[in-house]
């Protein structure tokens, strides 16, 4: 099974997780970058920074995963990305 | 034939011959250079060399011919879209698999059996409704159908399904069919091949040199060389590779997994599948059911199989068919899909005035083989994109001219 760390409750069954896509450069307030939003995602062969919820606790957070090898490089909180 | 086979048969020295050439050293130059040598780069080339004429042509494949998506897929070939764009084109594809043994004198062992799409609520039954008036409009062989009439097509199906999903009526798609996939390839290769097409495998394009909008050399690990067109399909990963041209395109990375049974006896005569159970399954022509569903939940491009997704299809597969909880699993595999947002494929022009594109296959580009490679063979032909393709430009998601296909495609491919 694979483990993802949550923030809040420690590491848990990847599968008690849901995953809410890339965190976009594009900005969707913006008119300019409103197609690149909605259409143009991220896709890197790399590291790639990414929302997901903590189903159970509901729990909003971000991780840093490796889009070839699928390691999980770090978790964290929004906006409190630890130094 | 039977009569030449006969000799052949008799003769005691059998010359063993090879379809496909060995890979030949690279020439300077080529008249067209495409990217990608799964079904649907054959397939161009088959189409450019065979009907166009045009024969200076390399195919360019980094792995082993035809070792991408055109190996994974579990198969299913069918036109039961939404949107008449996408009917009118799928249909245009299973025509021409129809004919294509003959076409080609390669067996491609296809089987016209039928798709049976489970609806378990009376919201799915509706979408049922919409997709058979369209596919009845555009001339293909479509119709909602009862429980009465999913039993007697499918008489092993469990249709009361613990309650839970009890079956409410189906979606009969008489066109469905399956086809051997390597087939399909290997007979695309052998007949551009004979026609002068080079086919180089284990070459993989590293990047581009462009002057102004064209494409001026490609590099290679095996050296540069430089075309007058380009073809891009490289399947999983034509995101990236049009990032090396410097296009954007609207594609993610997701691997879709199947799994493969033990050989049975034949006892499923029709392709099942259930959009709310994320399942589908096909009794292939050496007895094995063949298990499939949906893509993996994150974006991943690593084809690696899961755990989770076995599970998965496992449960979903029992529901529909009990009786198969003894039988052993043999294989389970992955493909990379490069997937767009609404479900339909990126097909046509590109920025570069000599660069062309057949992306955004995904879960479903098998069945679309043999008439993506013929579209795509007219389009560089003529330097015009047919009718038929020009409402899967990569620009309709600028201009919001989307082909949702997302319901008609999620879970059965
Ligand atoms: C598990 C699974 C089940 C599926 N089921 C179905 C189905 O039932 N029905 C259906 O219609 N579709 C299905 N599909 C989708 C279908 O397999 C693909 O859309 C289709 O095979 C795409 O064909 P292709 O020739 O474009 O790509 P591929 O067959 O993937 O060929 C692309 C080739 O490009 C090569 N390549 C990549 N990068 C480079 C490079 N830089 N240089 C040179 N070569 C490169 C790759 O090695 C590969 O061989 C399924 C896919 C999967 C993974």
């Amino acid at each position: 099974m694979k483990i993802l760390t949550c923030p809040v409750n420690g590491p848990r069954n990847i599968t008690e997780f849901q995953y809410l896509g890339p965190v976009r450069g594009a900005d969707a307030e913006n008119p300019d970058q409103l197609i690149e939003s909605l259409f143009y995602a991220e896709n890197p062969l790399g590291i790639l920074k990414e929302w997901w919820r903590h189903t159970p606790s509901n729990t909003i957070l971000i991780a840093e995963r490796h889009t070839v090898t699928d390691q999980i490089i770090a978790t964290y909180l929004p906006n409190r990305k630890p130094a | 034939m039977p009569f030449s086979l006969l000799k052949y048969g008799l003769r005691s020295r059998h010359v063993p011959y090879g379809d496909i050439p060995k890979t030949p050293d690279l020439k300077r130059a080529y008249d067209v250079v495409i990217i990608g040598g799964g079904g649907h780069g054959l397939a161009a080339a088959y189409y450019l060399s065979n009907v166009h004429g045009i024969t200076n042509v390399a195919v360019l494949e980094k792995g082993y011919l035809a070792g991408g998506n055109t190996a994974r897929n579990t198969t299913t070939i069918r036109s039961n879209y939404m949107t008449p764009e996408s009917v009118a084109f799928y249909k245009e594809g299973v025509e021409l698999y129809e004919t294509m043994s003959q076409d080609l004198g390669f067996n491609i062992m296809f089987s016209q059996r039928g798709q049976l799409t489970l609806a378990h609520s009376e919201a799915t039954l509706r979408s049922f409704h919409l997709r058979a008036e369209m596919g009845k409009y555009m001339g293909t062989k479509i119709e909602v159908v009862n429980v009465q009439t999913v039993r007697e097509l499918c008489p092993d199906l469990n249709l009361d399904i613990g309650g839970q999903h009890e079956v409410l009526g189906g979606l009969w798609h008489a066109d469905g069919a399956t086809a051997r996939h390597d087939a399909v390839a290997w007979g695309y290769a052998k007949h551009a091949a004979a026609r002068g097409v080079e086919i180089h495998q284990r070459t993989e394009v590293l990047g581009f040199e462009k002057s102004g909008d064209r494409v001026t050399e490609i590099r290679t690990n095996r050296g540069t060389i430089s075309a007058g067109q380009v073809l891009q399909a490289v399947g999983g990963l034509n995101g990236q590779v049009a990032e090396m041209a410097g296009i954007k395109l609207a594609i993610r990375c997701f691997p879709l997994q199947a799994m493969v049974t033990q050989p049975l006896k034949p006892f499923l005569n029709t392709l099942v599948s259930s959009a709310n159970l994320h399942t589908y399954l096909v009794q292939s022509s050496r007895g094995e059911i063949v298990i499939g569903g949906g893509s993996d939940p994150y974006q991943l491009a690593s084809t690696r199989s899961t755990l989770d997704q076995k599970e998965h299809l496992a449960e979903g597969a029992l529901h529909l068919f009990p009786f198969l909880h003894k039988v052993k699993l043999l294989r389970q595999w992955a493909g990379i899909t490069d997937m767009t947002p609404d479900y339909s494929p990126i097909m046509g022009a590109s920025p570069l005035t000599n660069y062309w594109l057949d992306c955004g296959w995904g879960t479903w580009g098998f069945k679309a083989t043999p008439v993506a490679g013929k579209r795509m063979a007219e389009t560089i032909a003529t330097g015009r994109v047919p009718d038929i393709l020009k409402p899967f430009d990569m620009r309709r998601f600028d201009n919001f001219a989307l082909l949702n296909e997302m319901g008609a495609t999620a879970a059965s491919h």
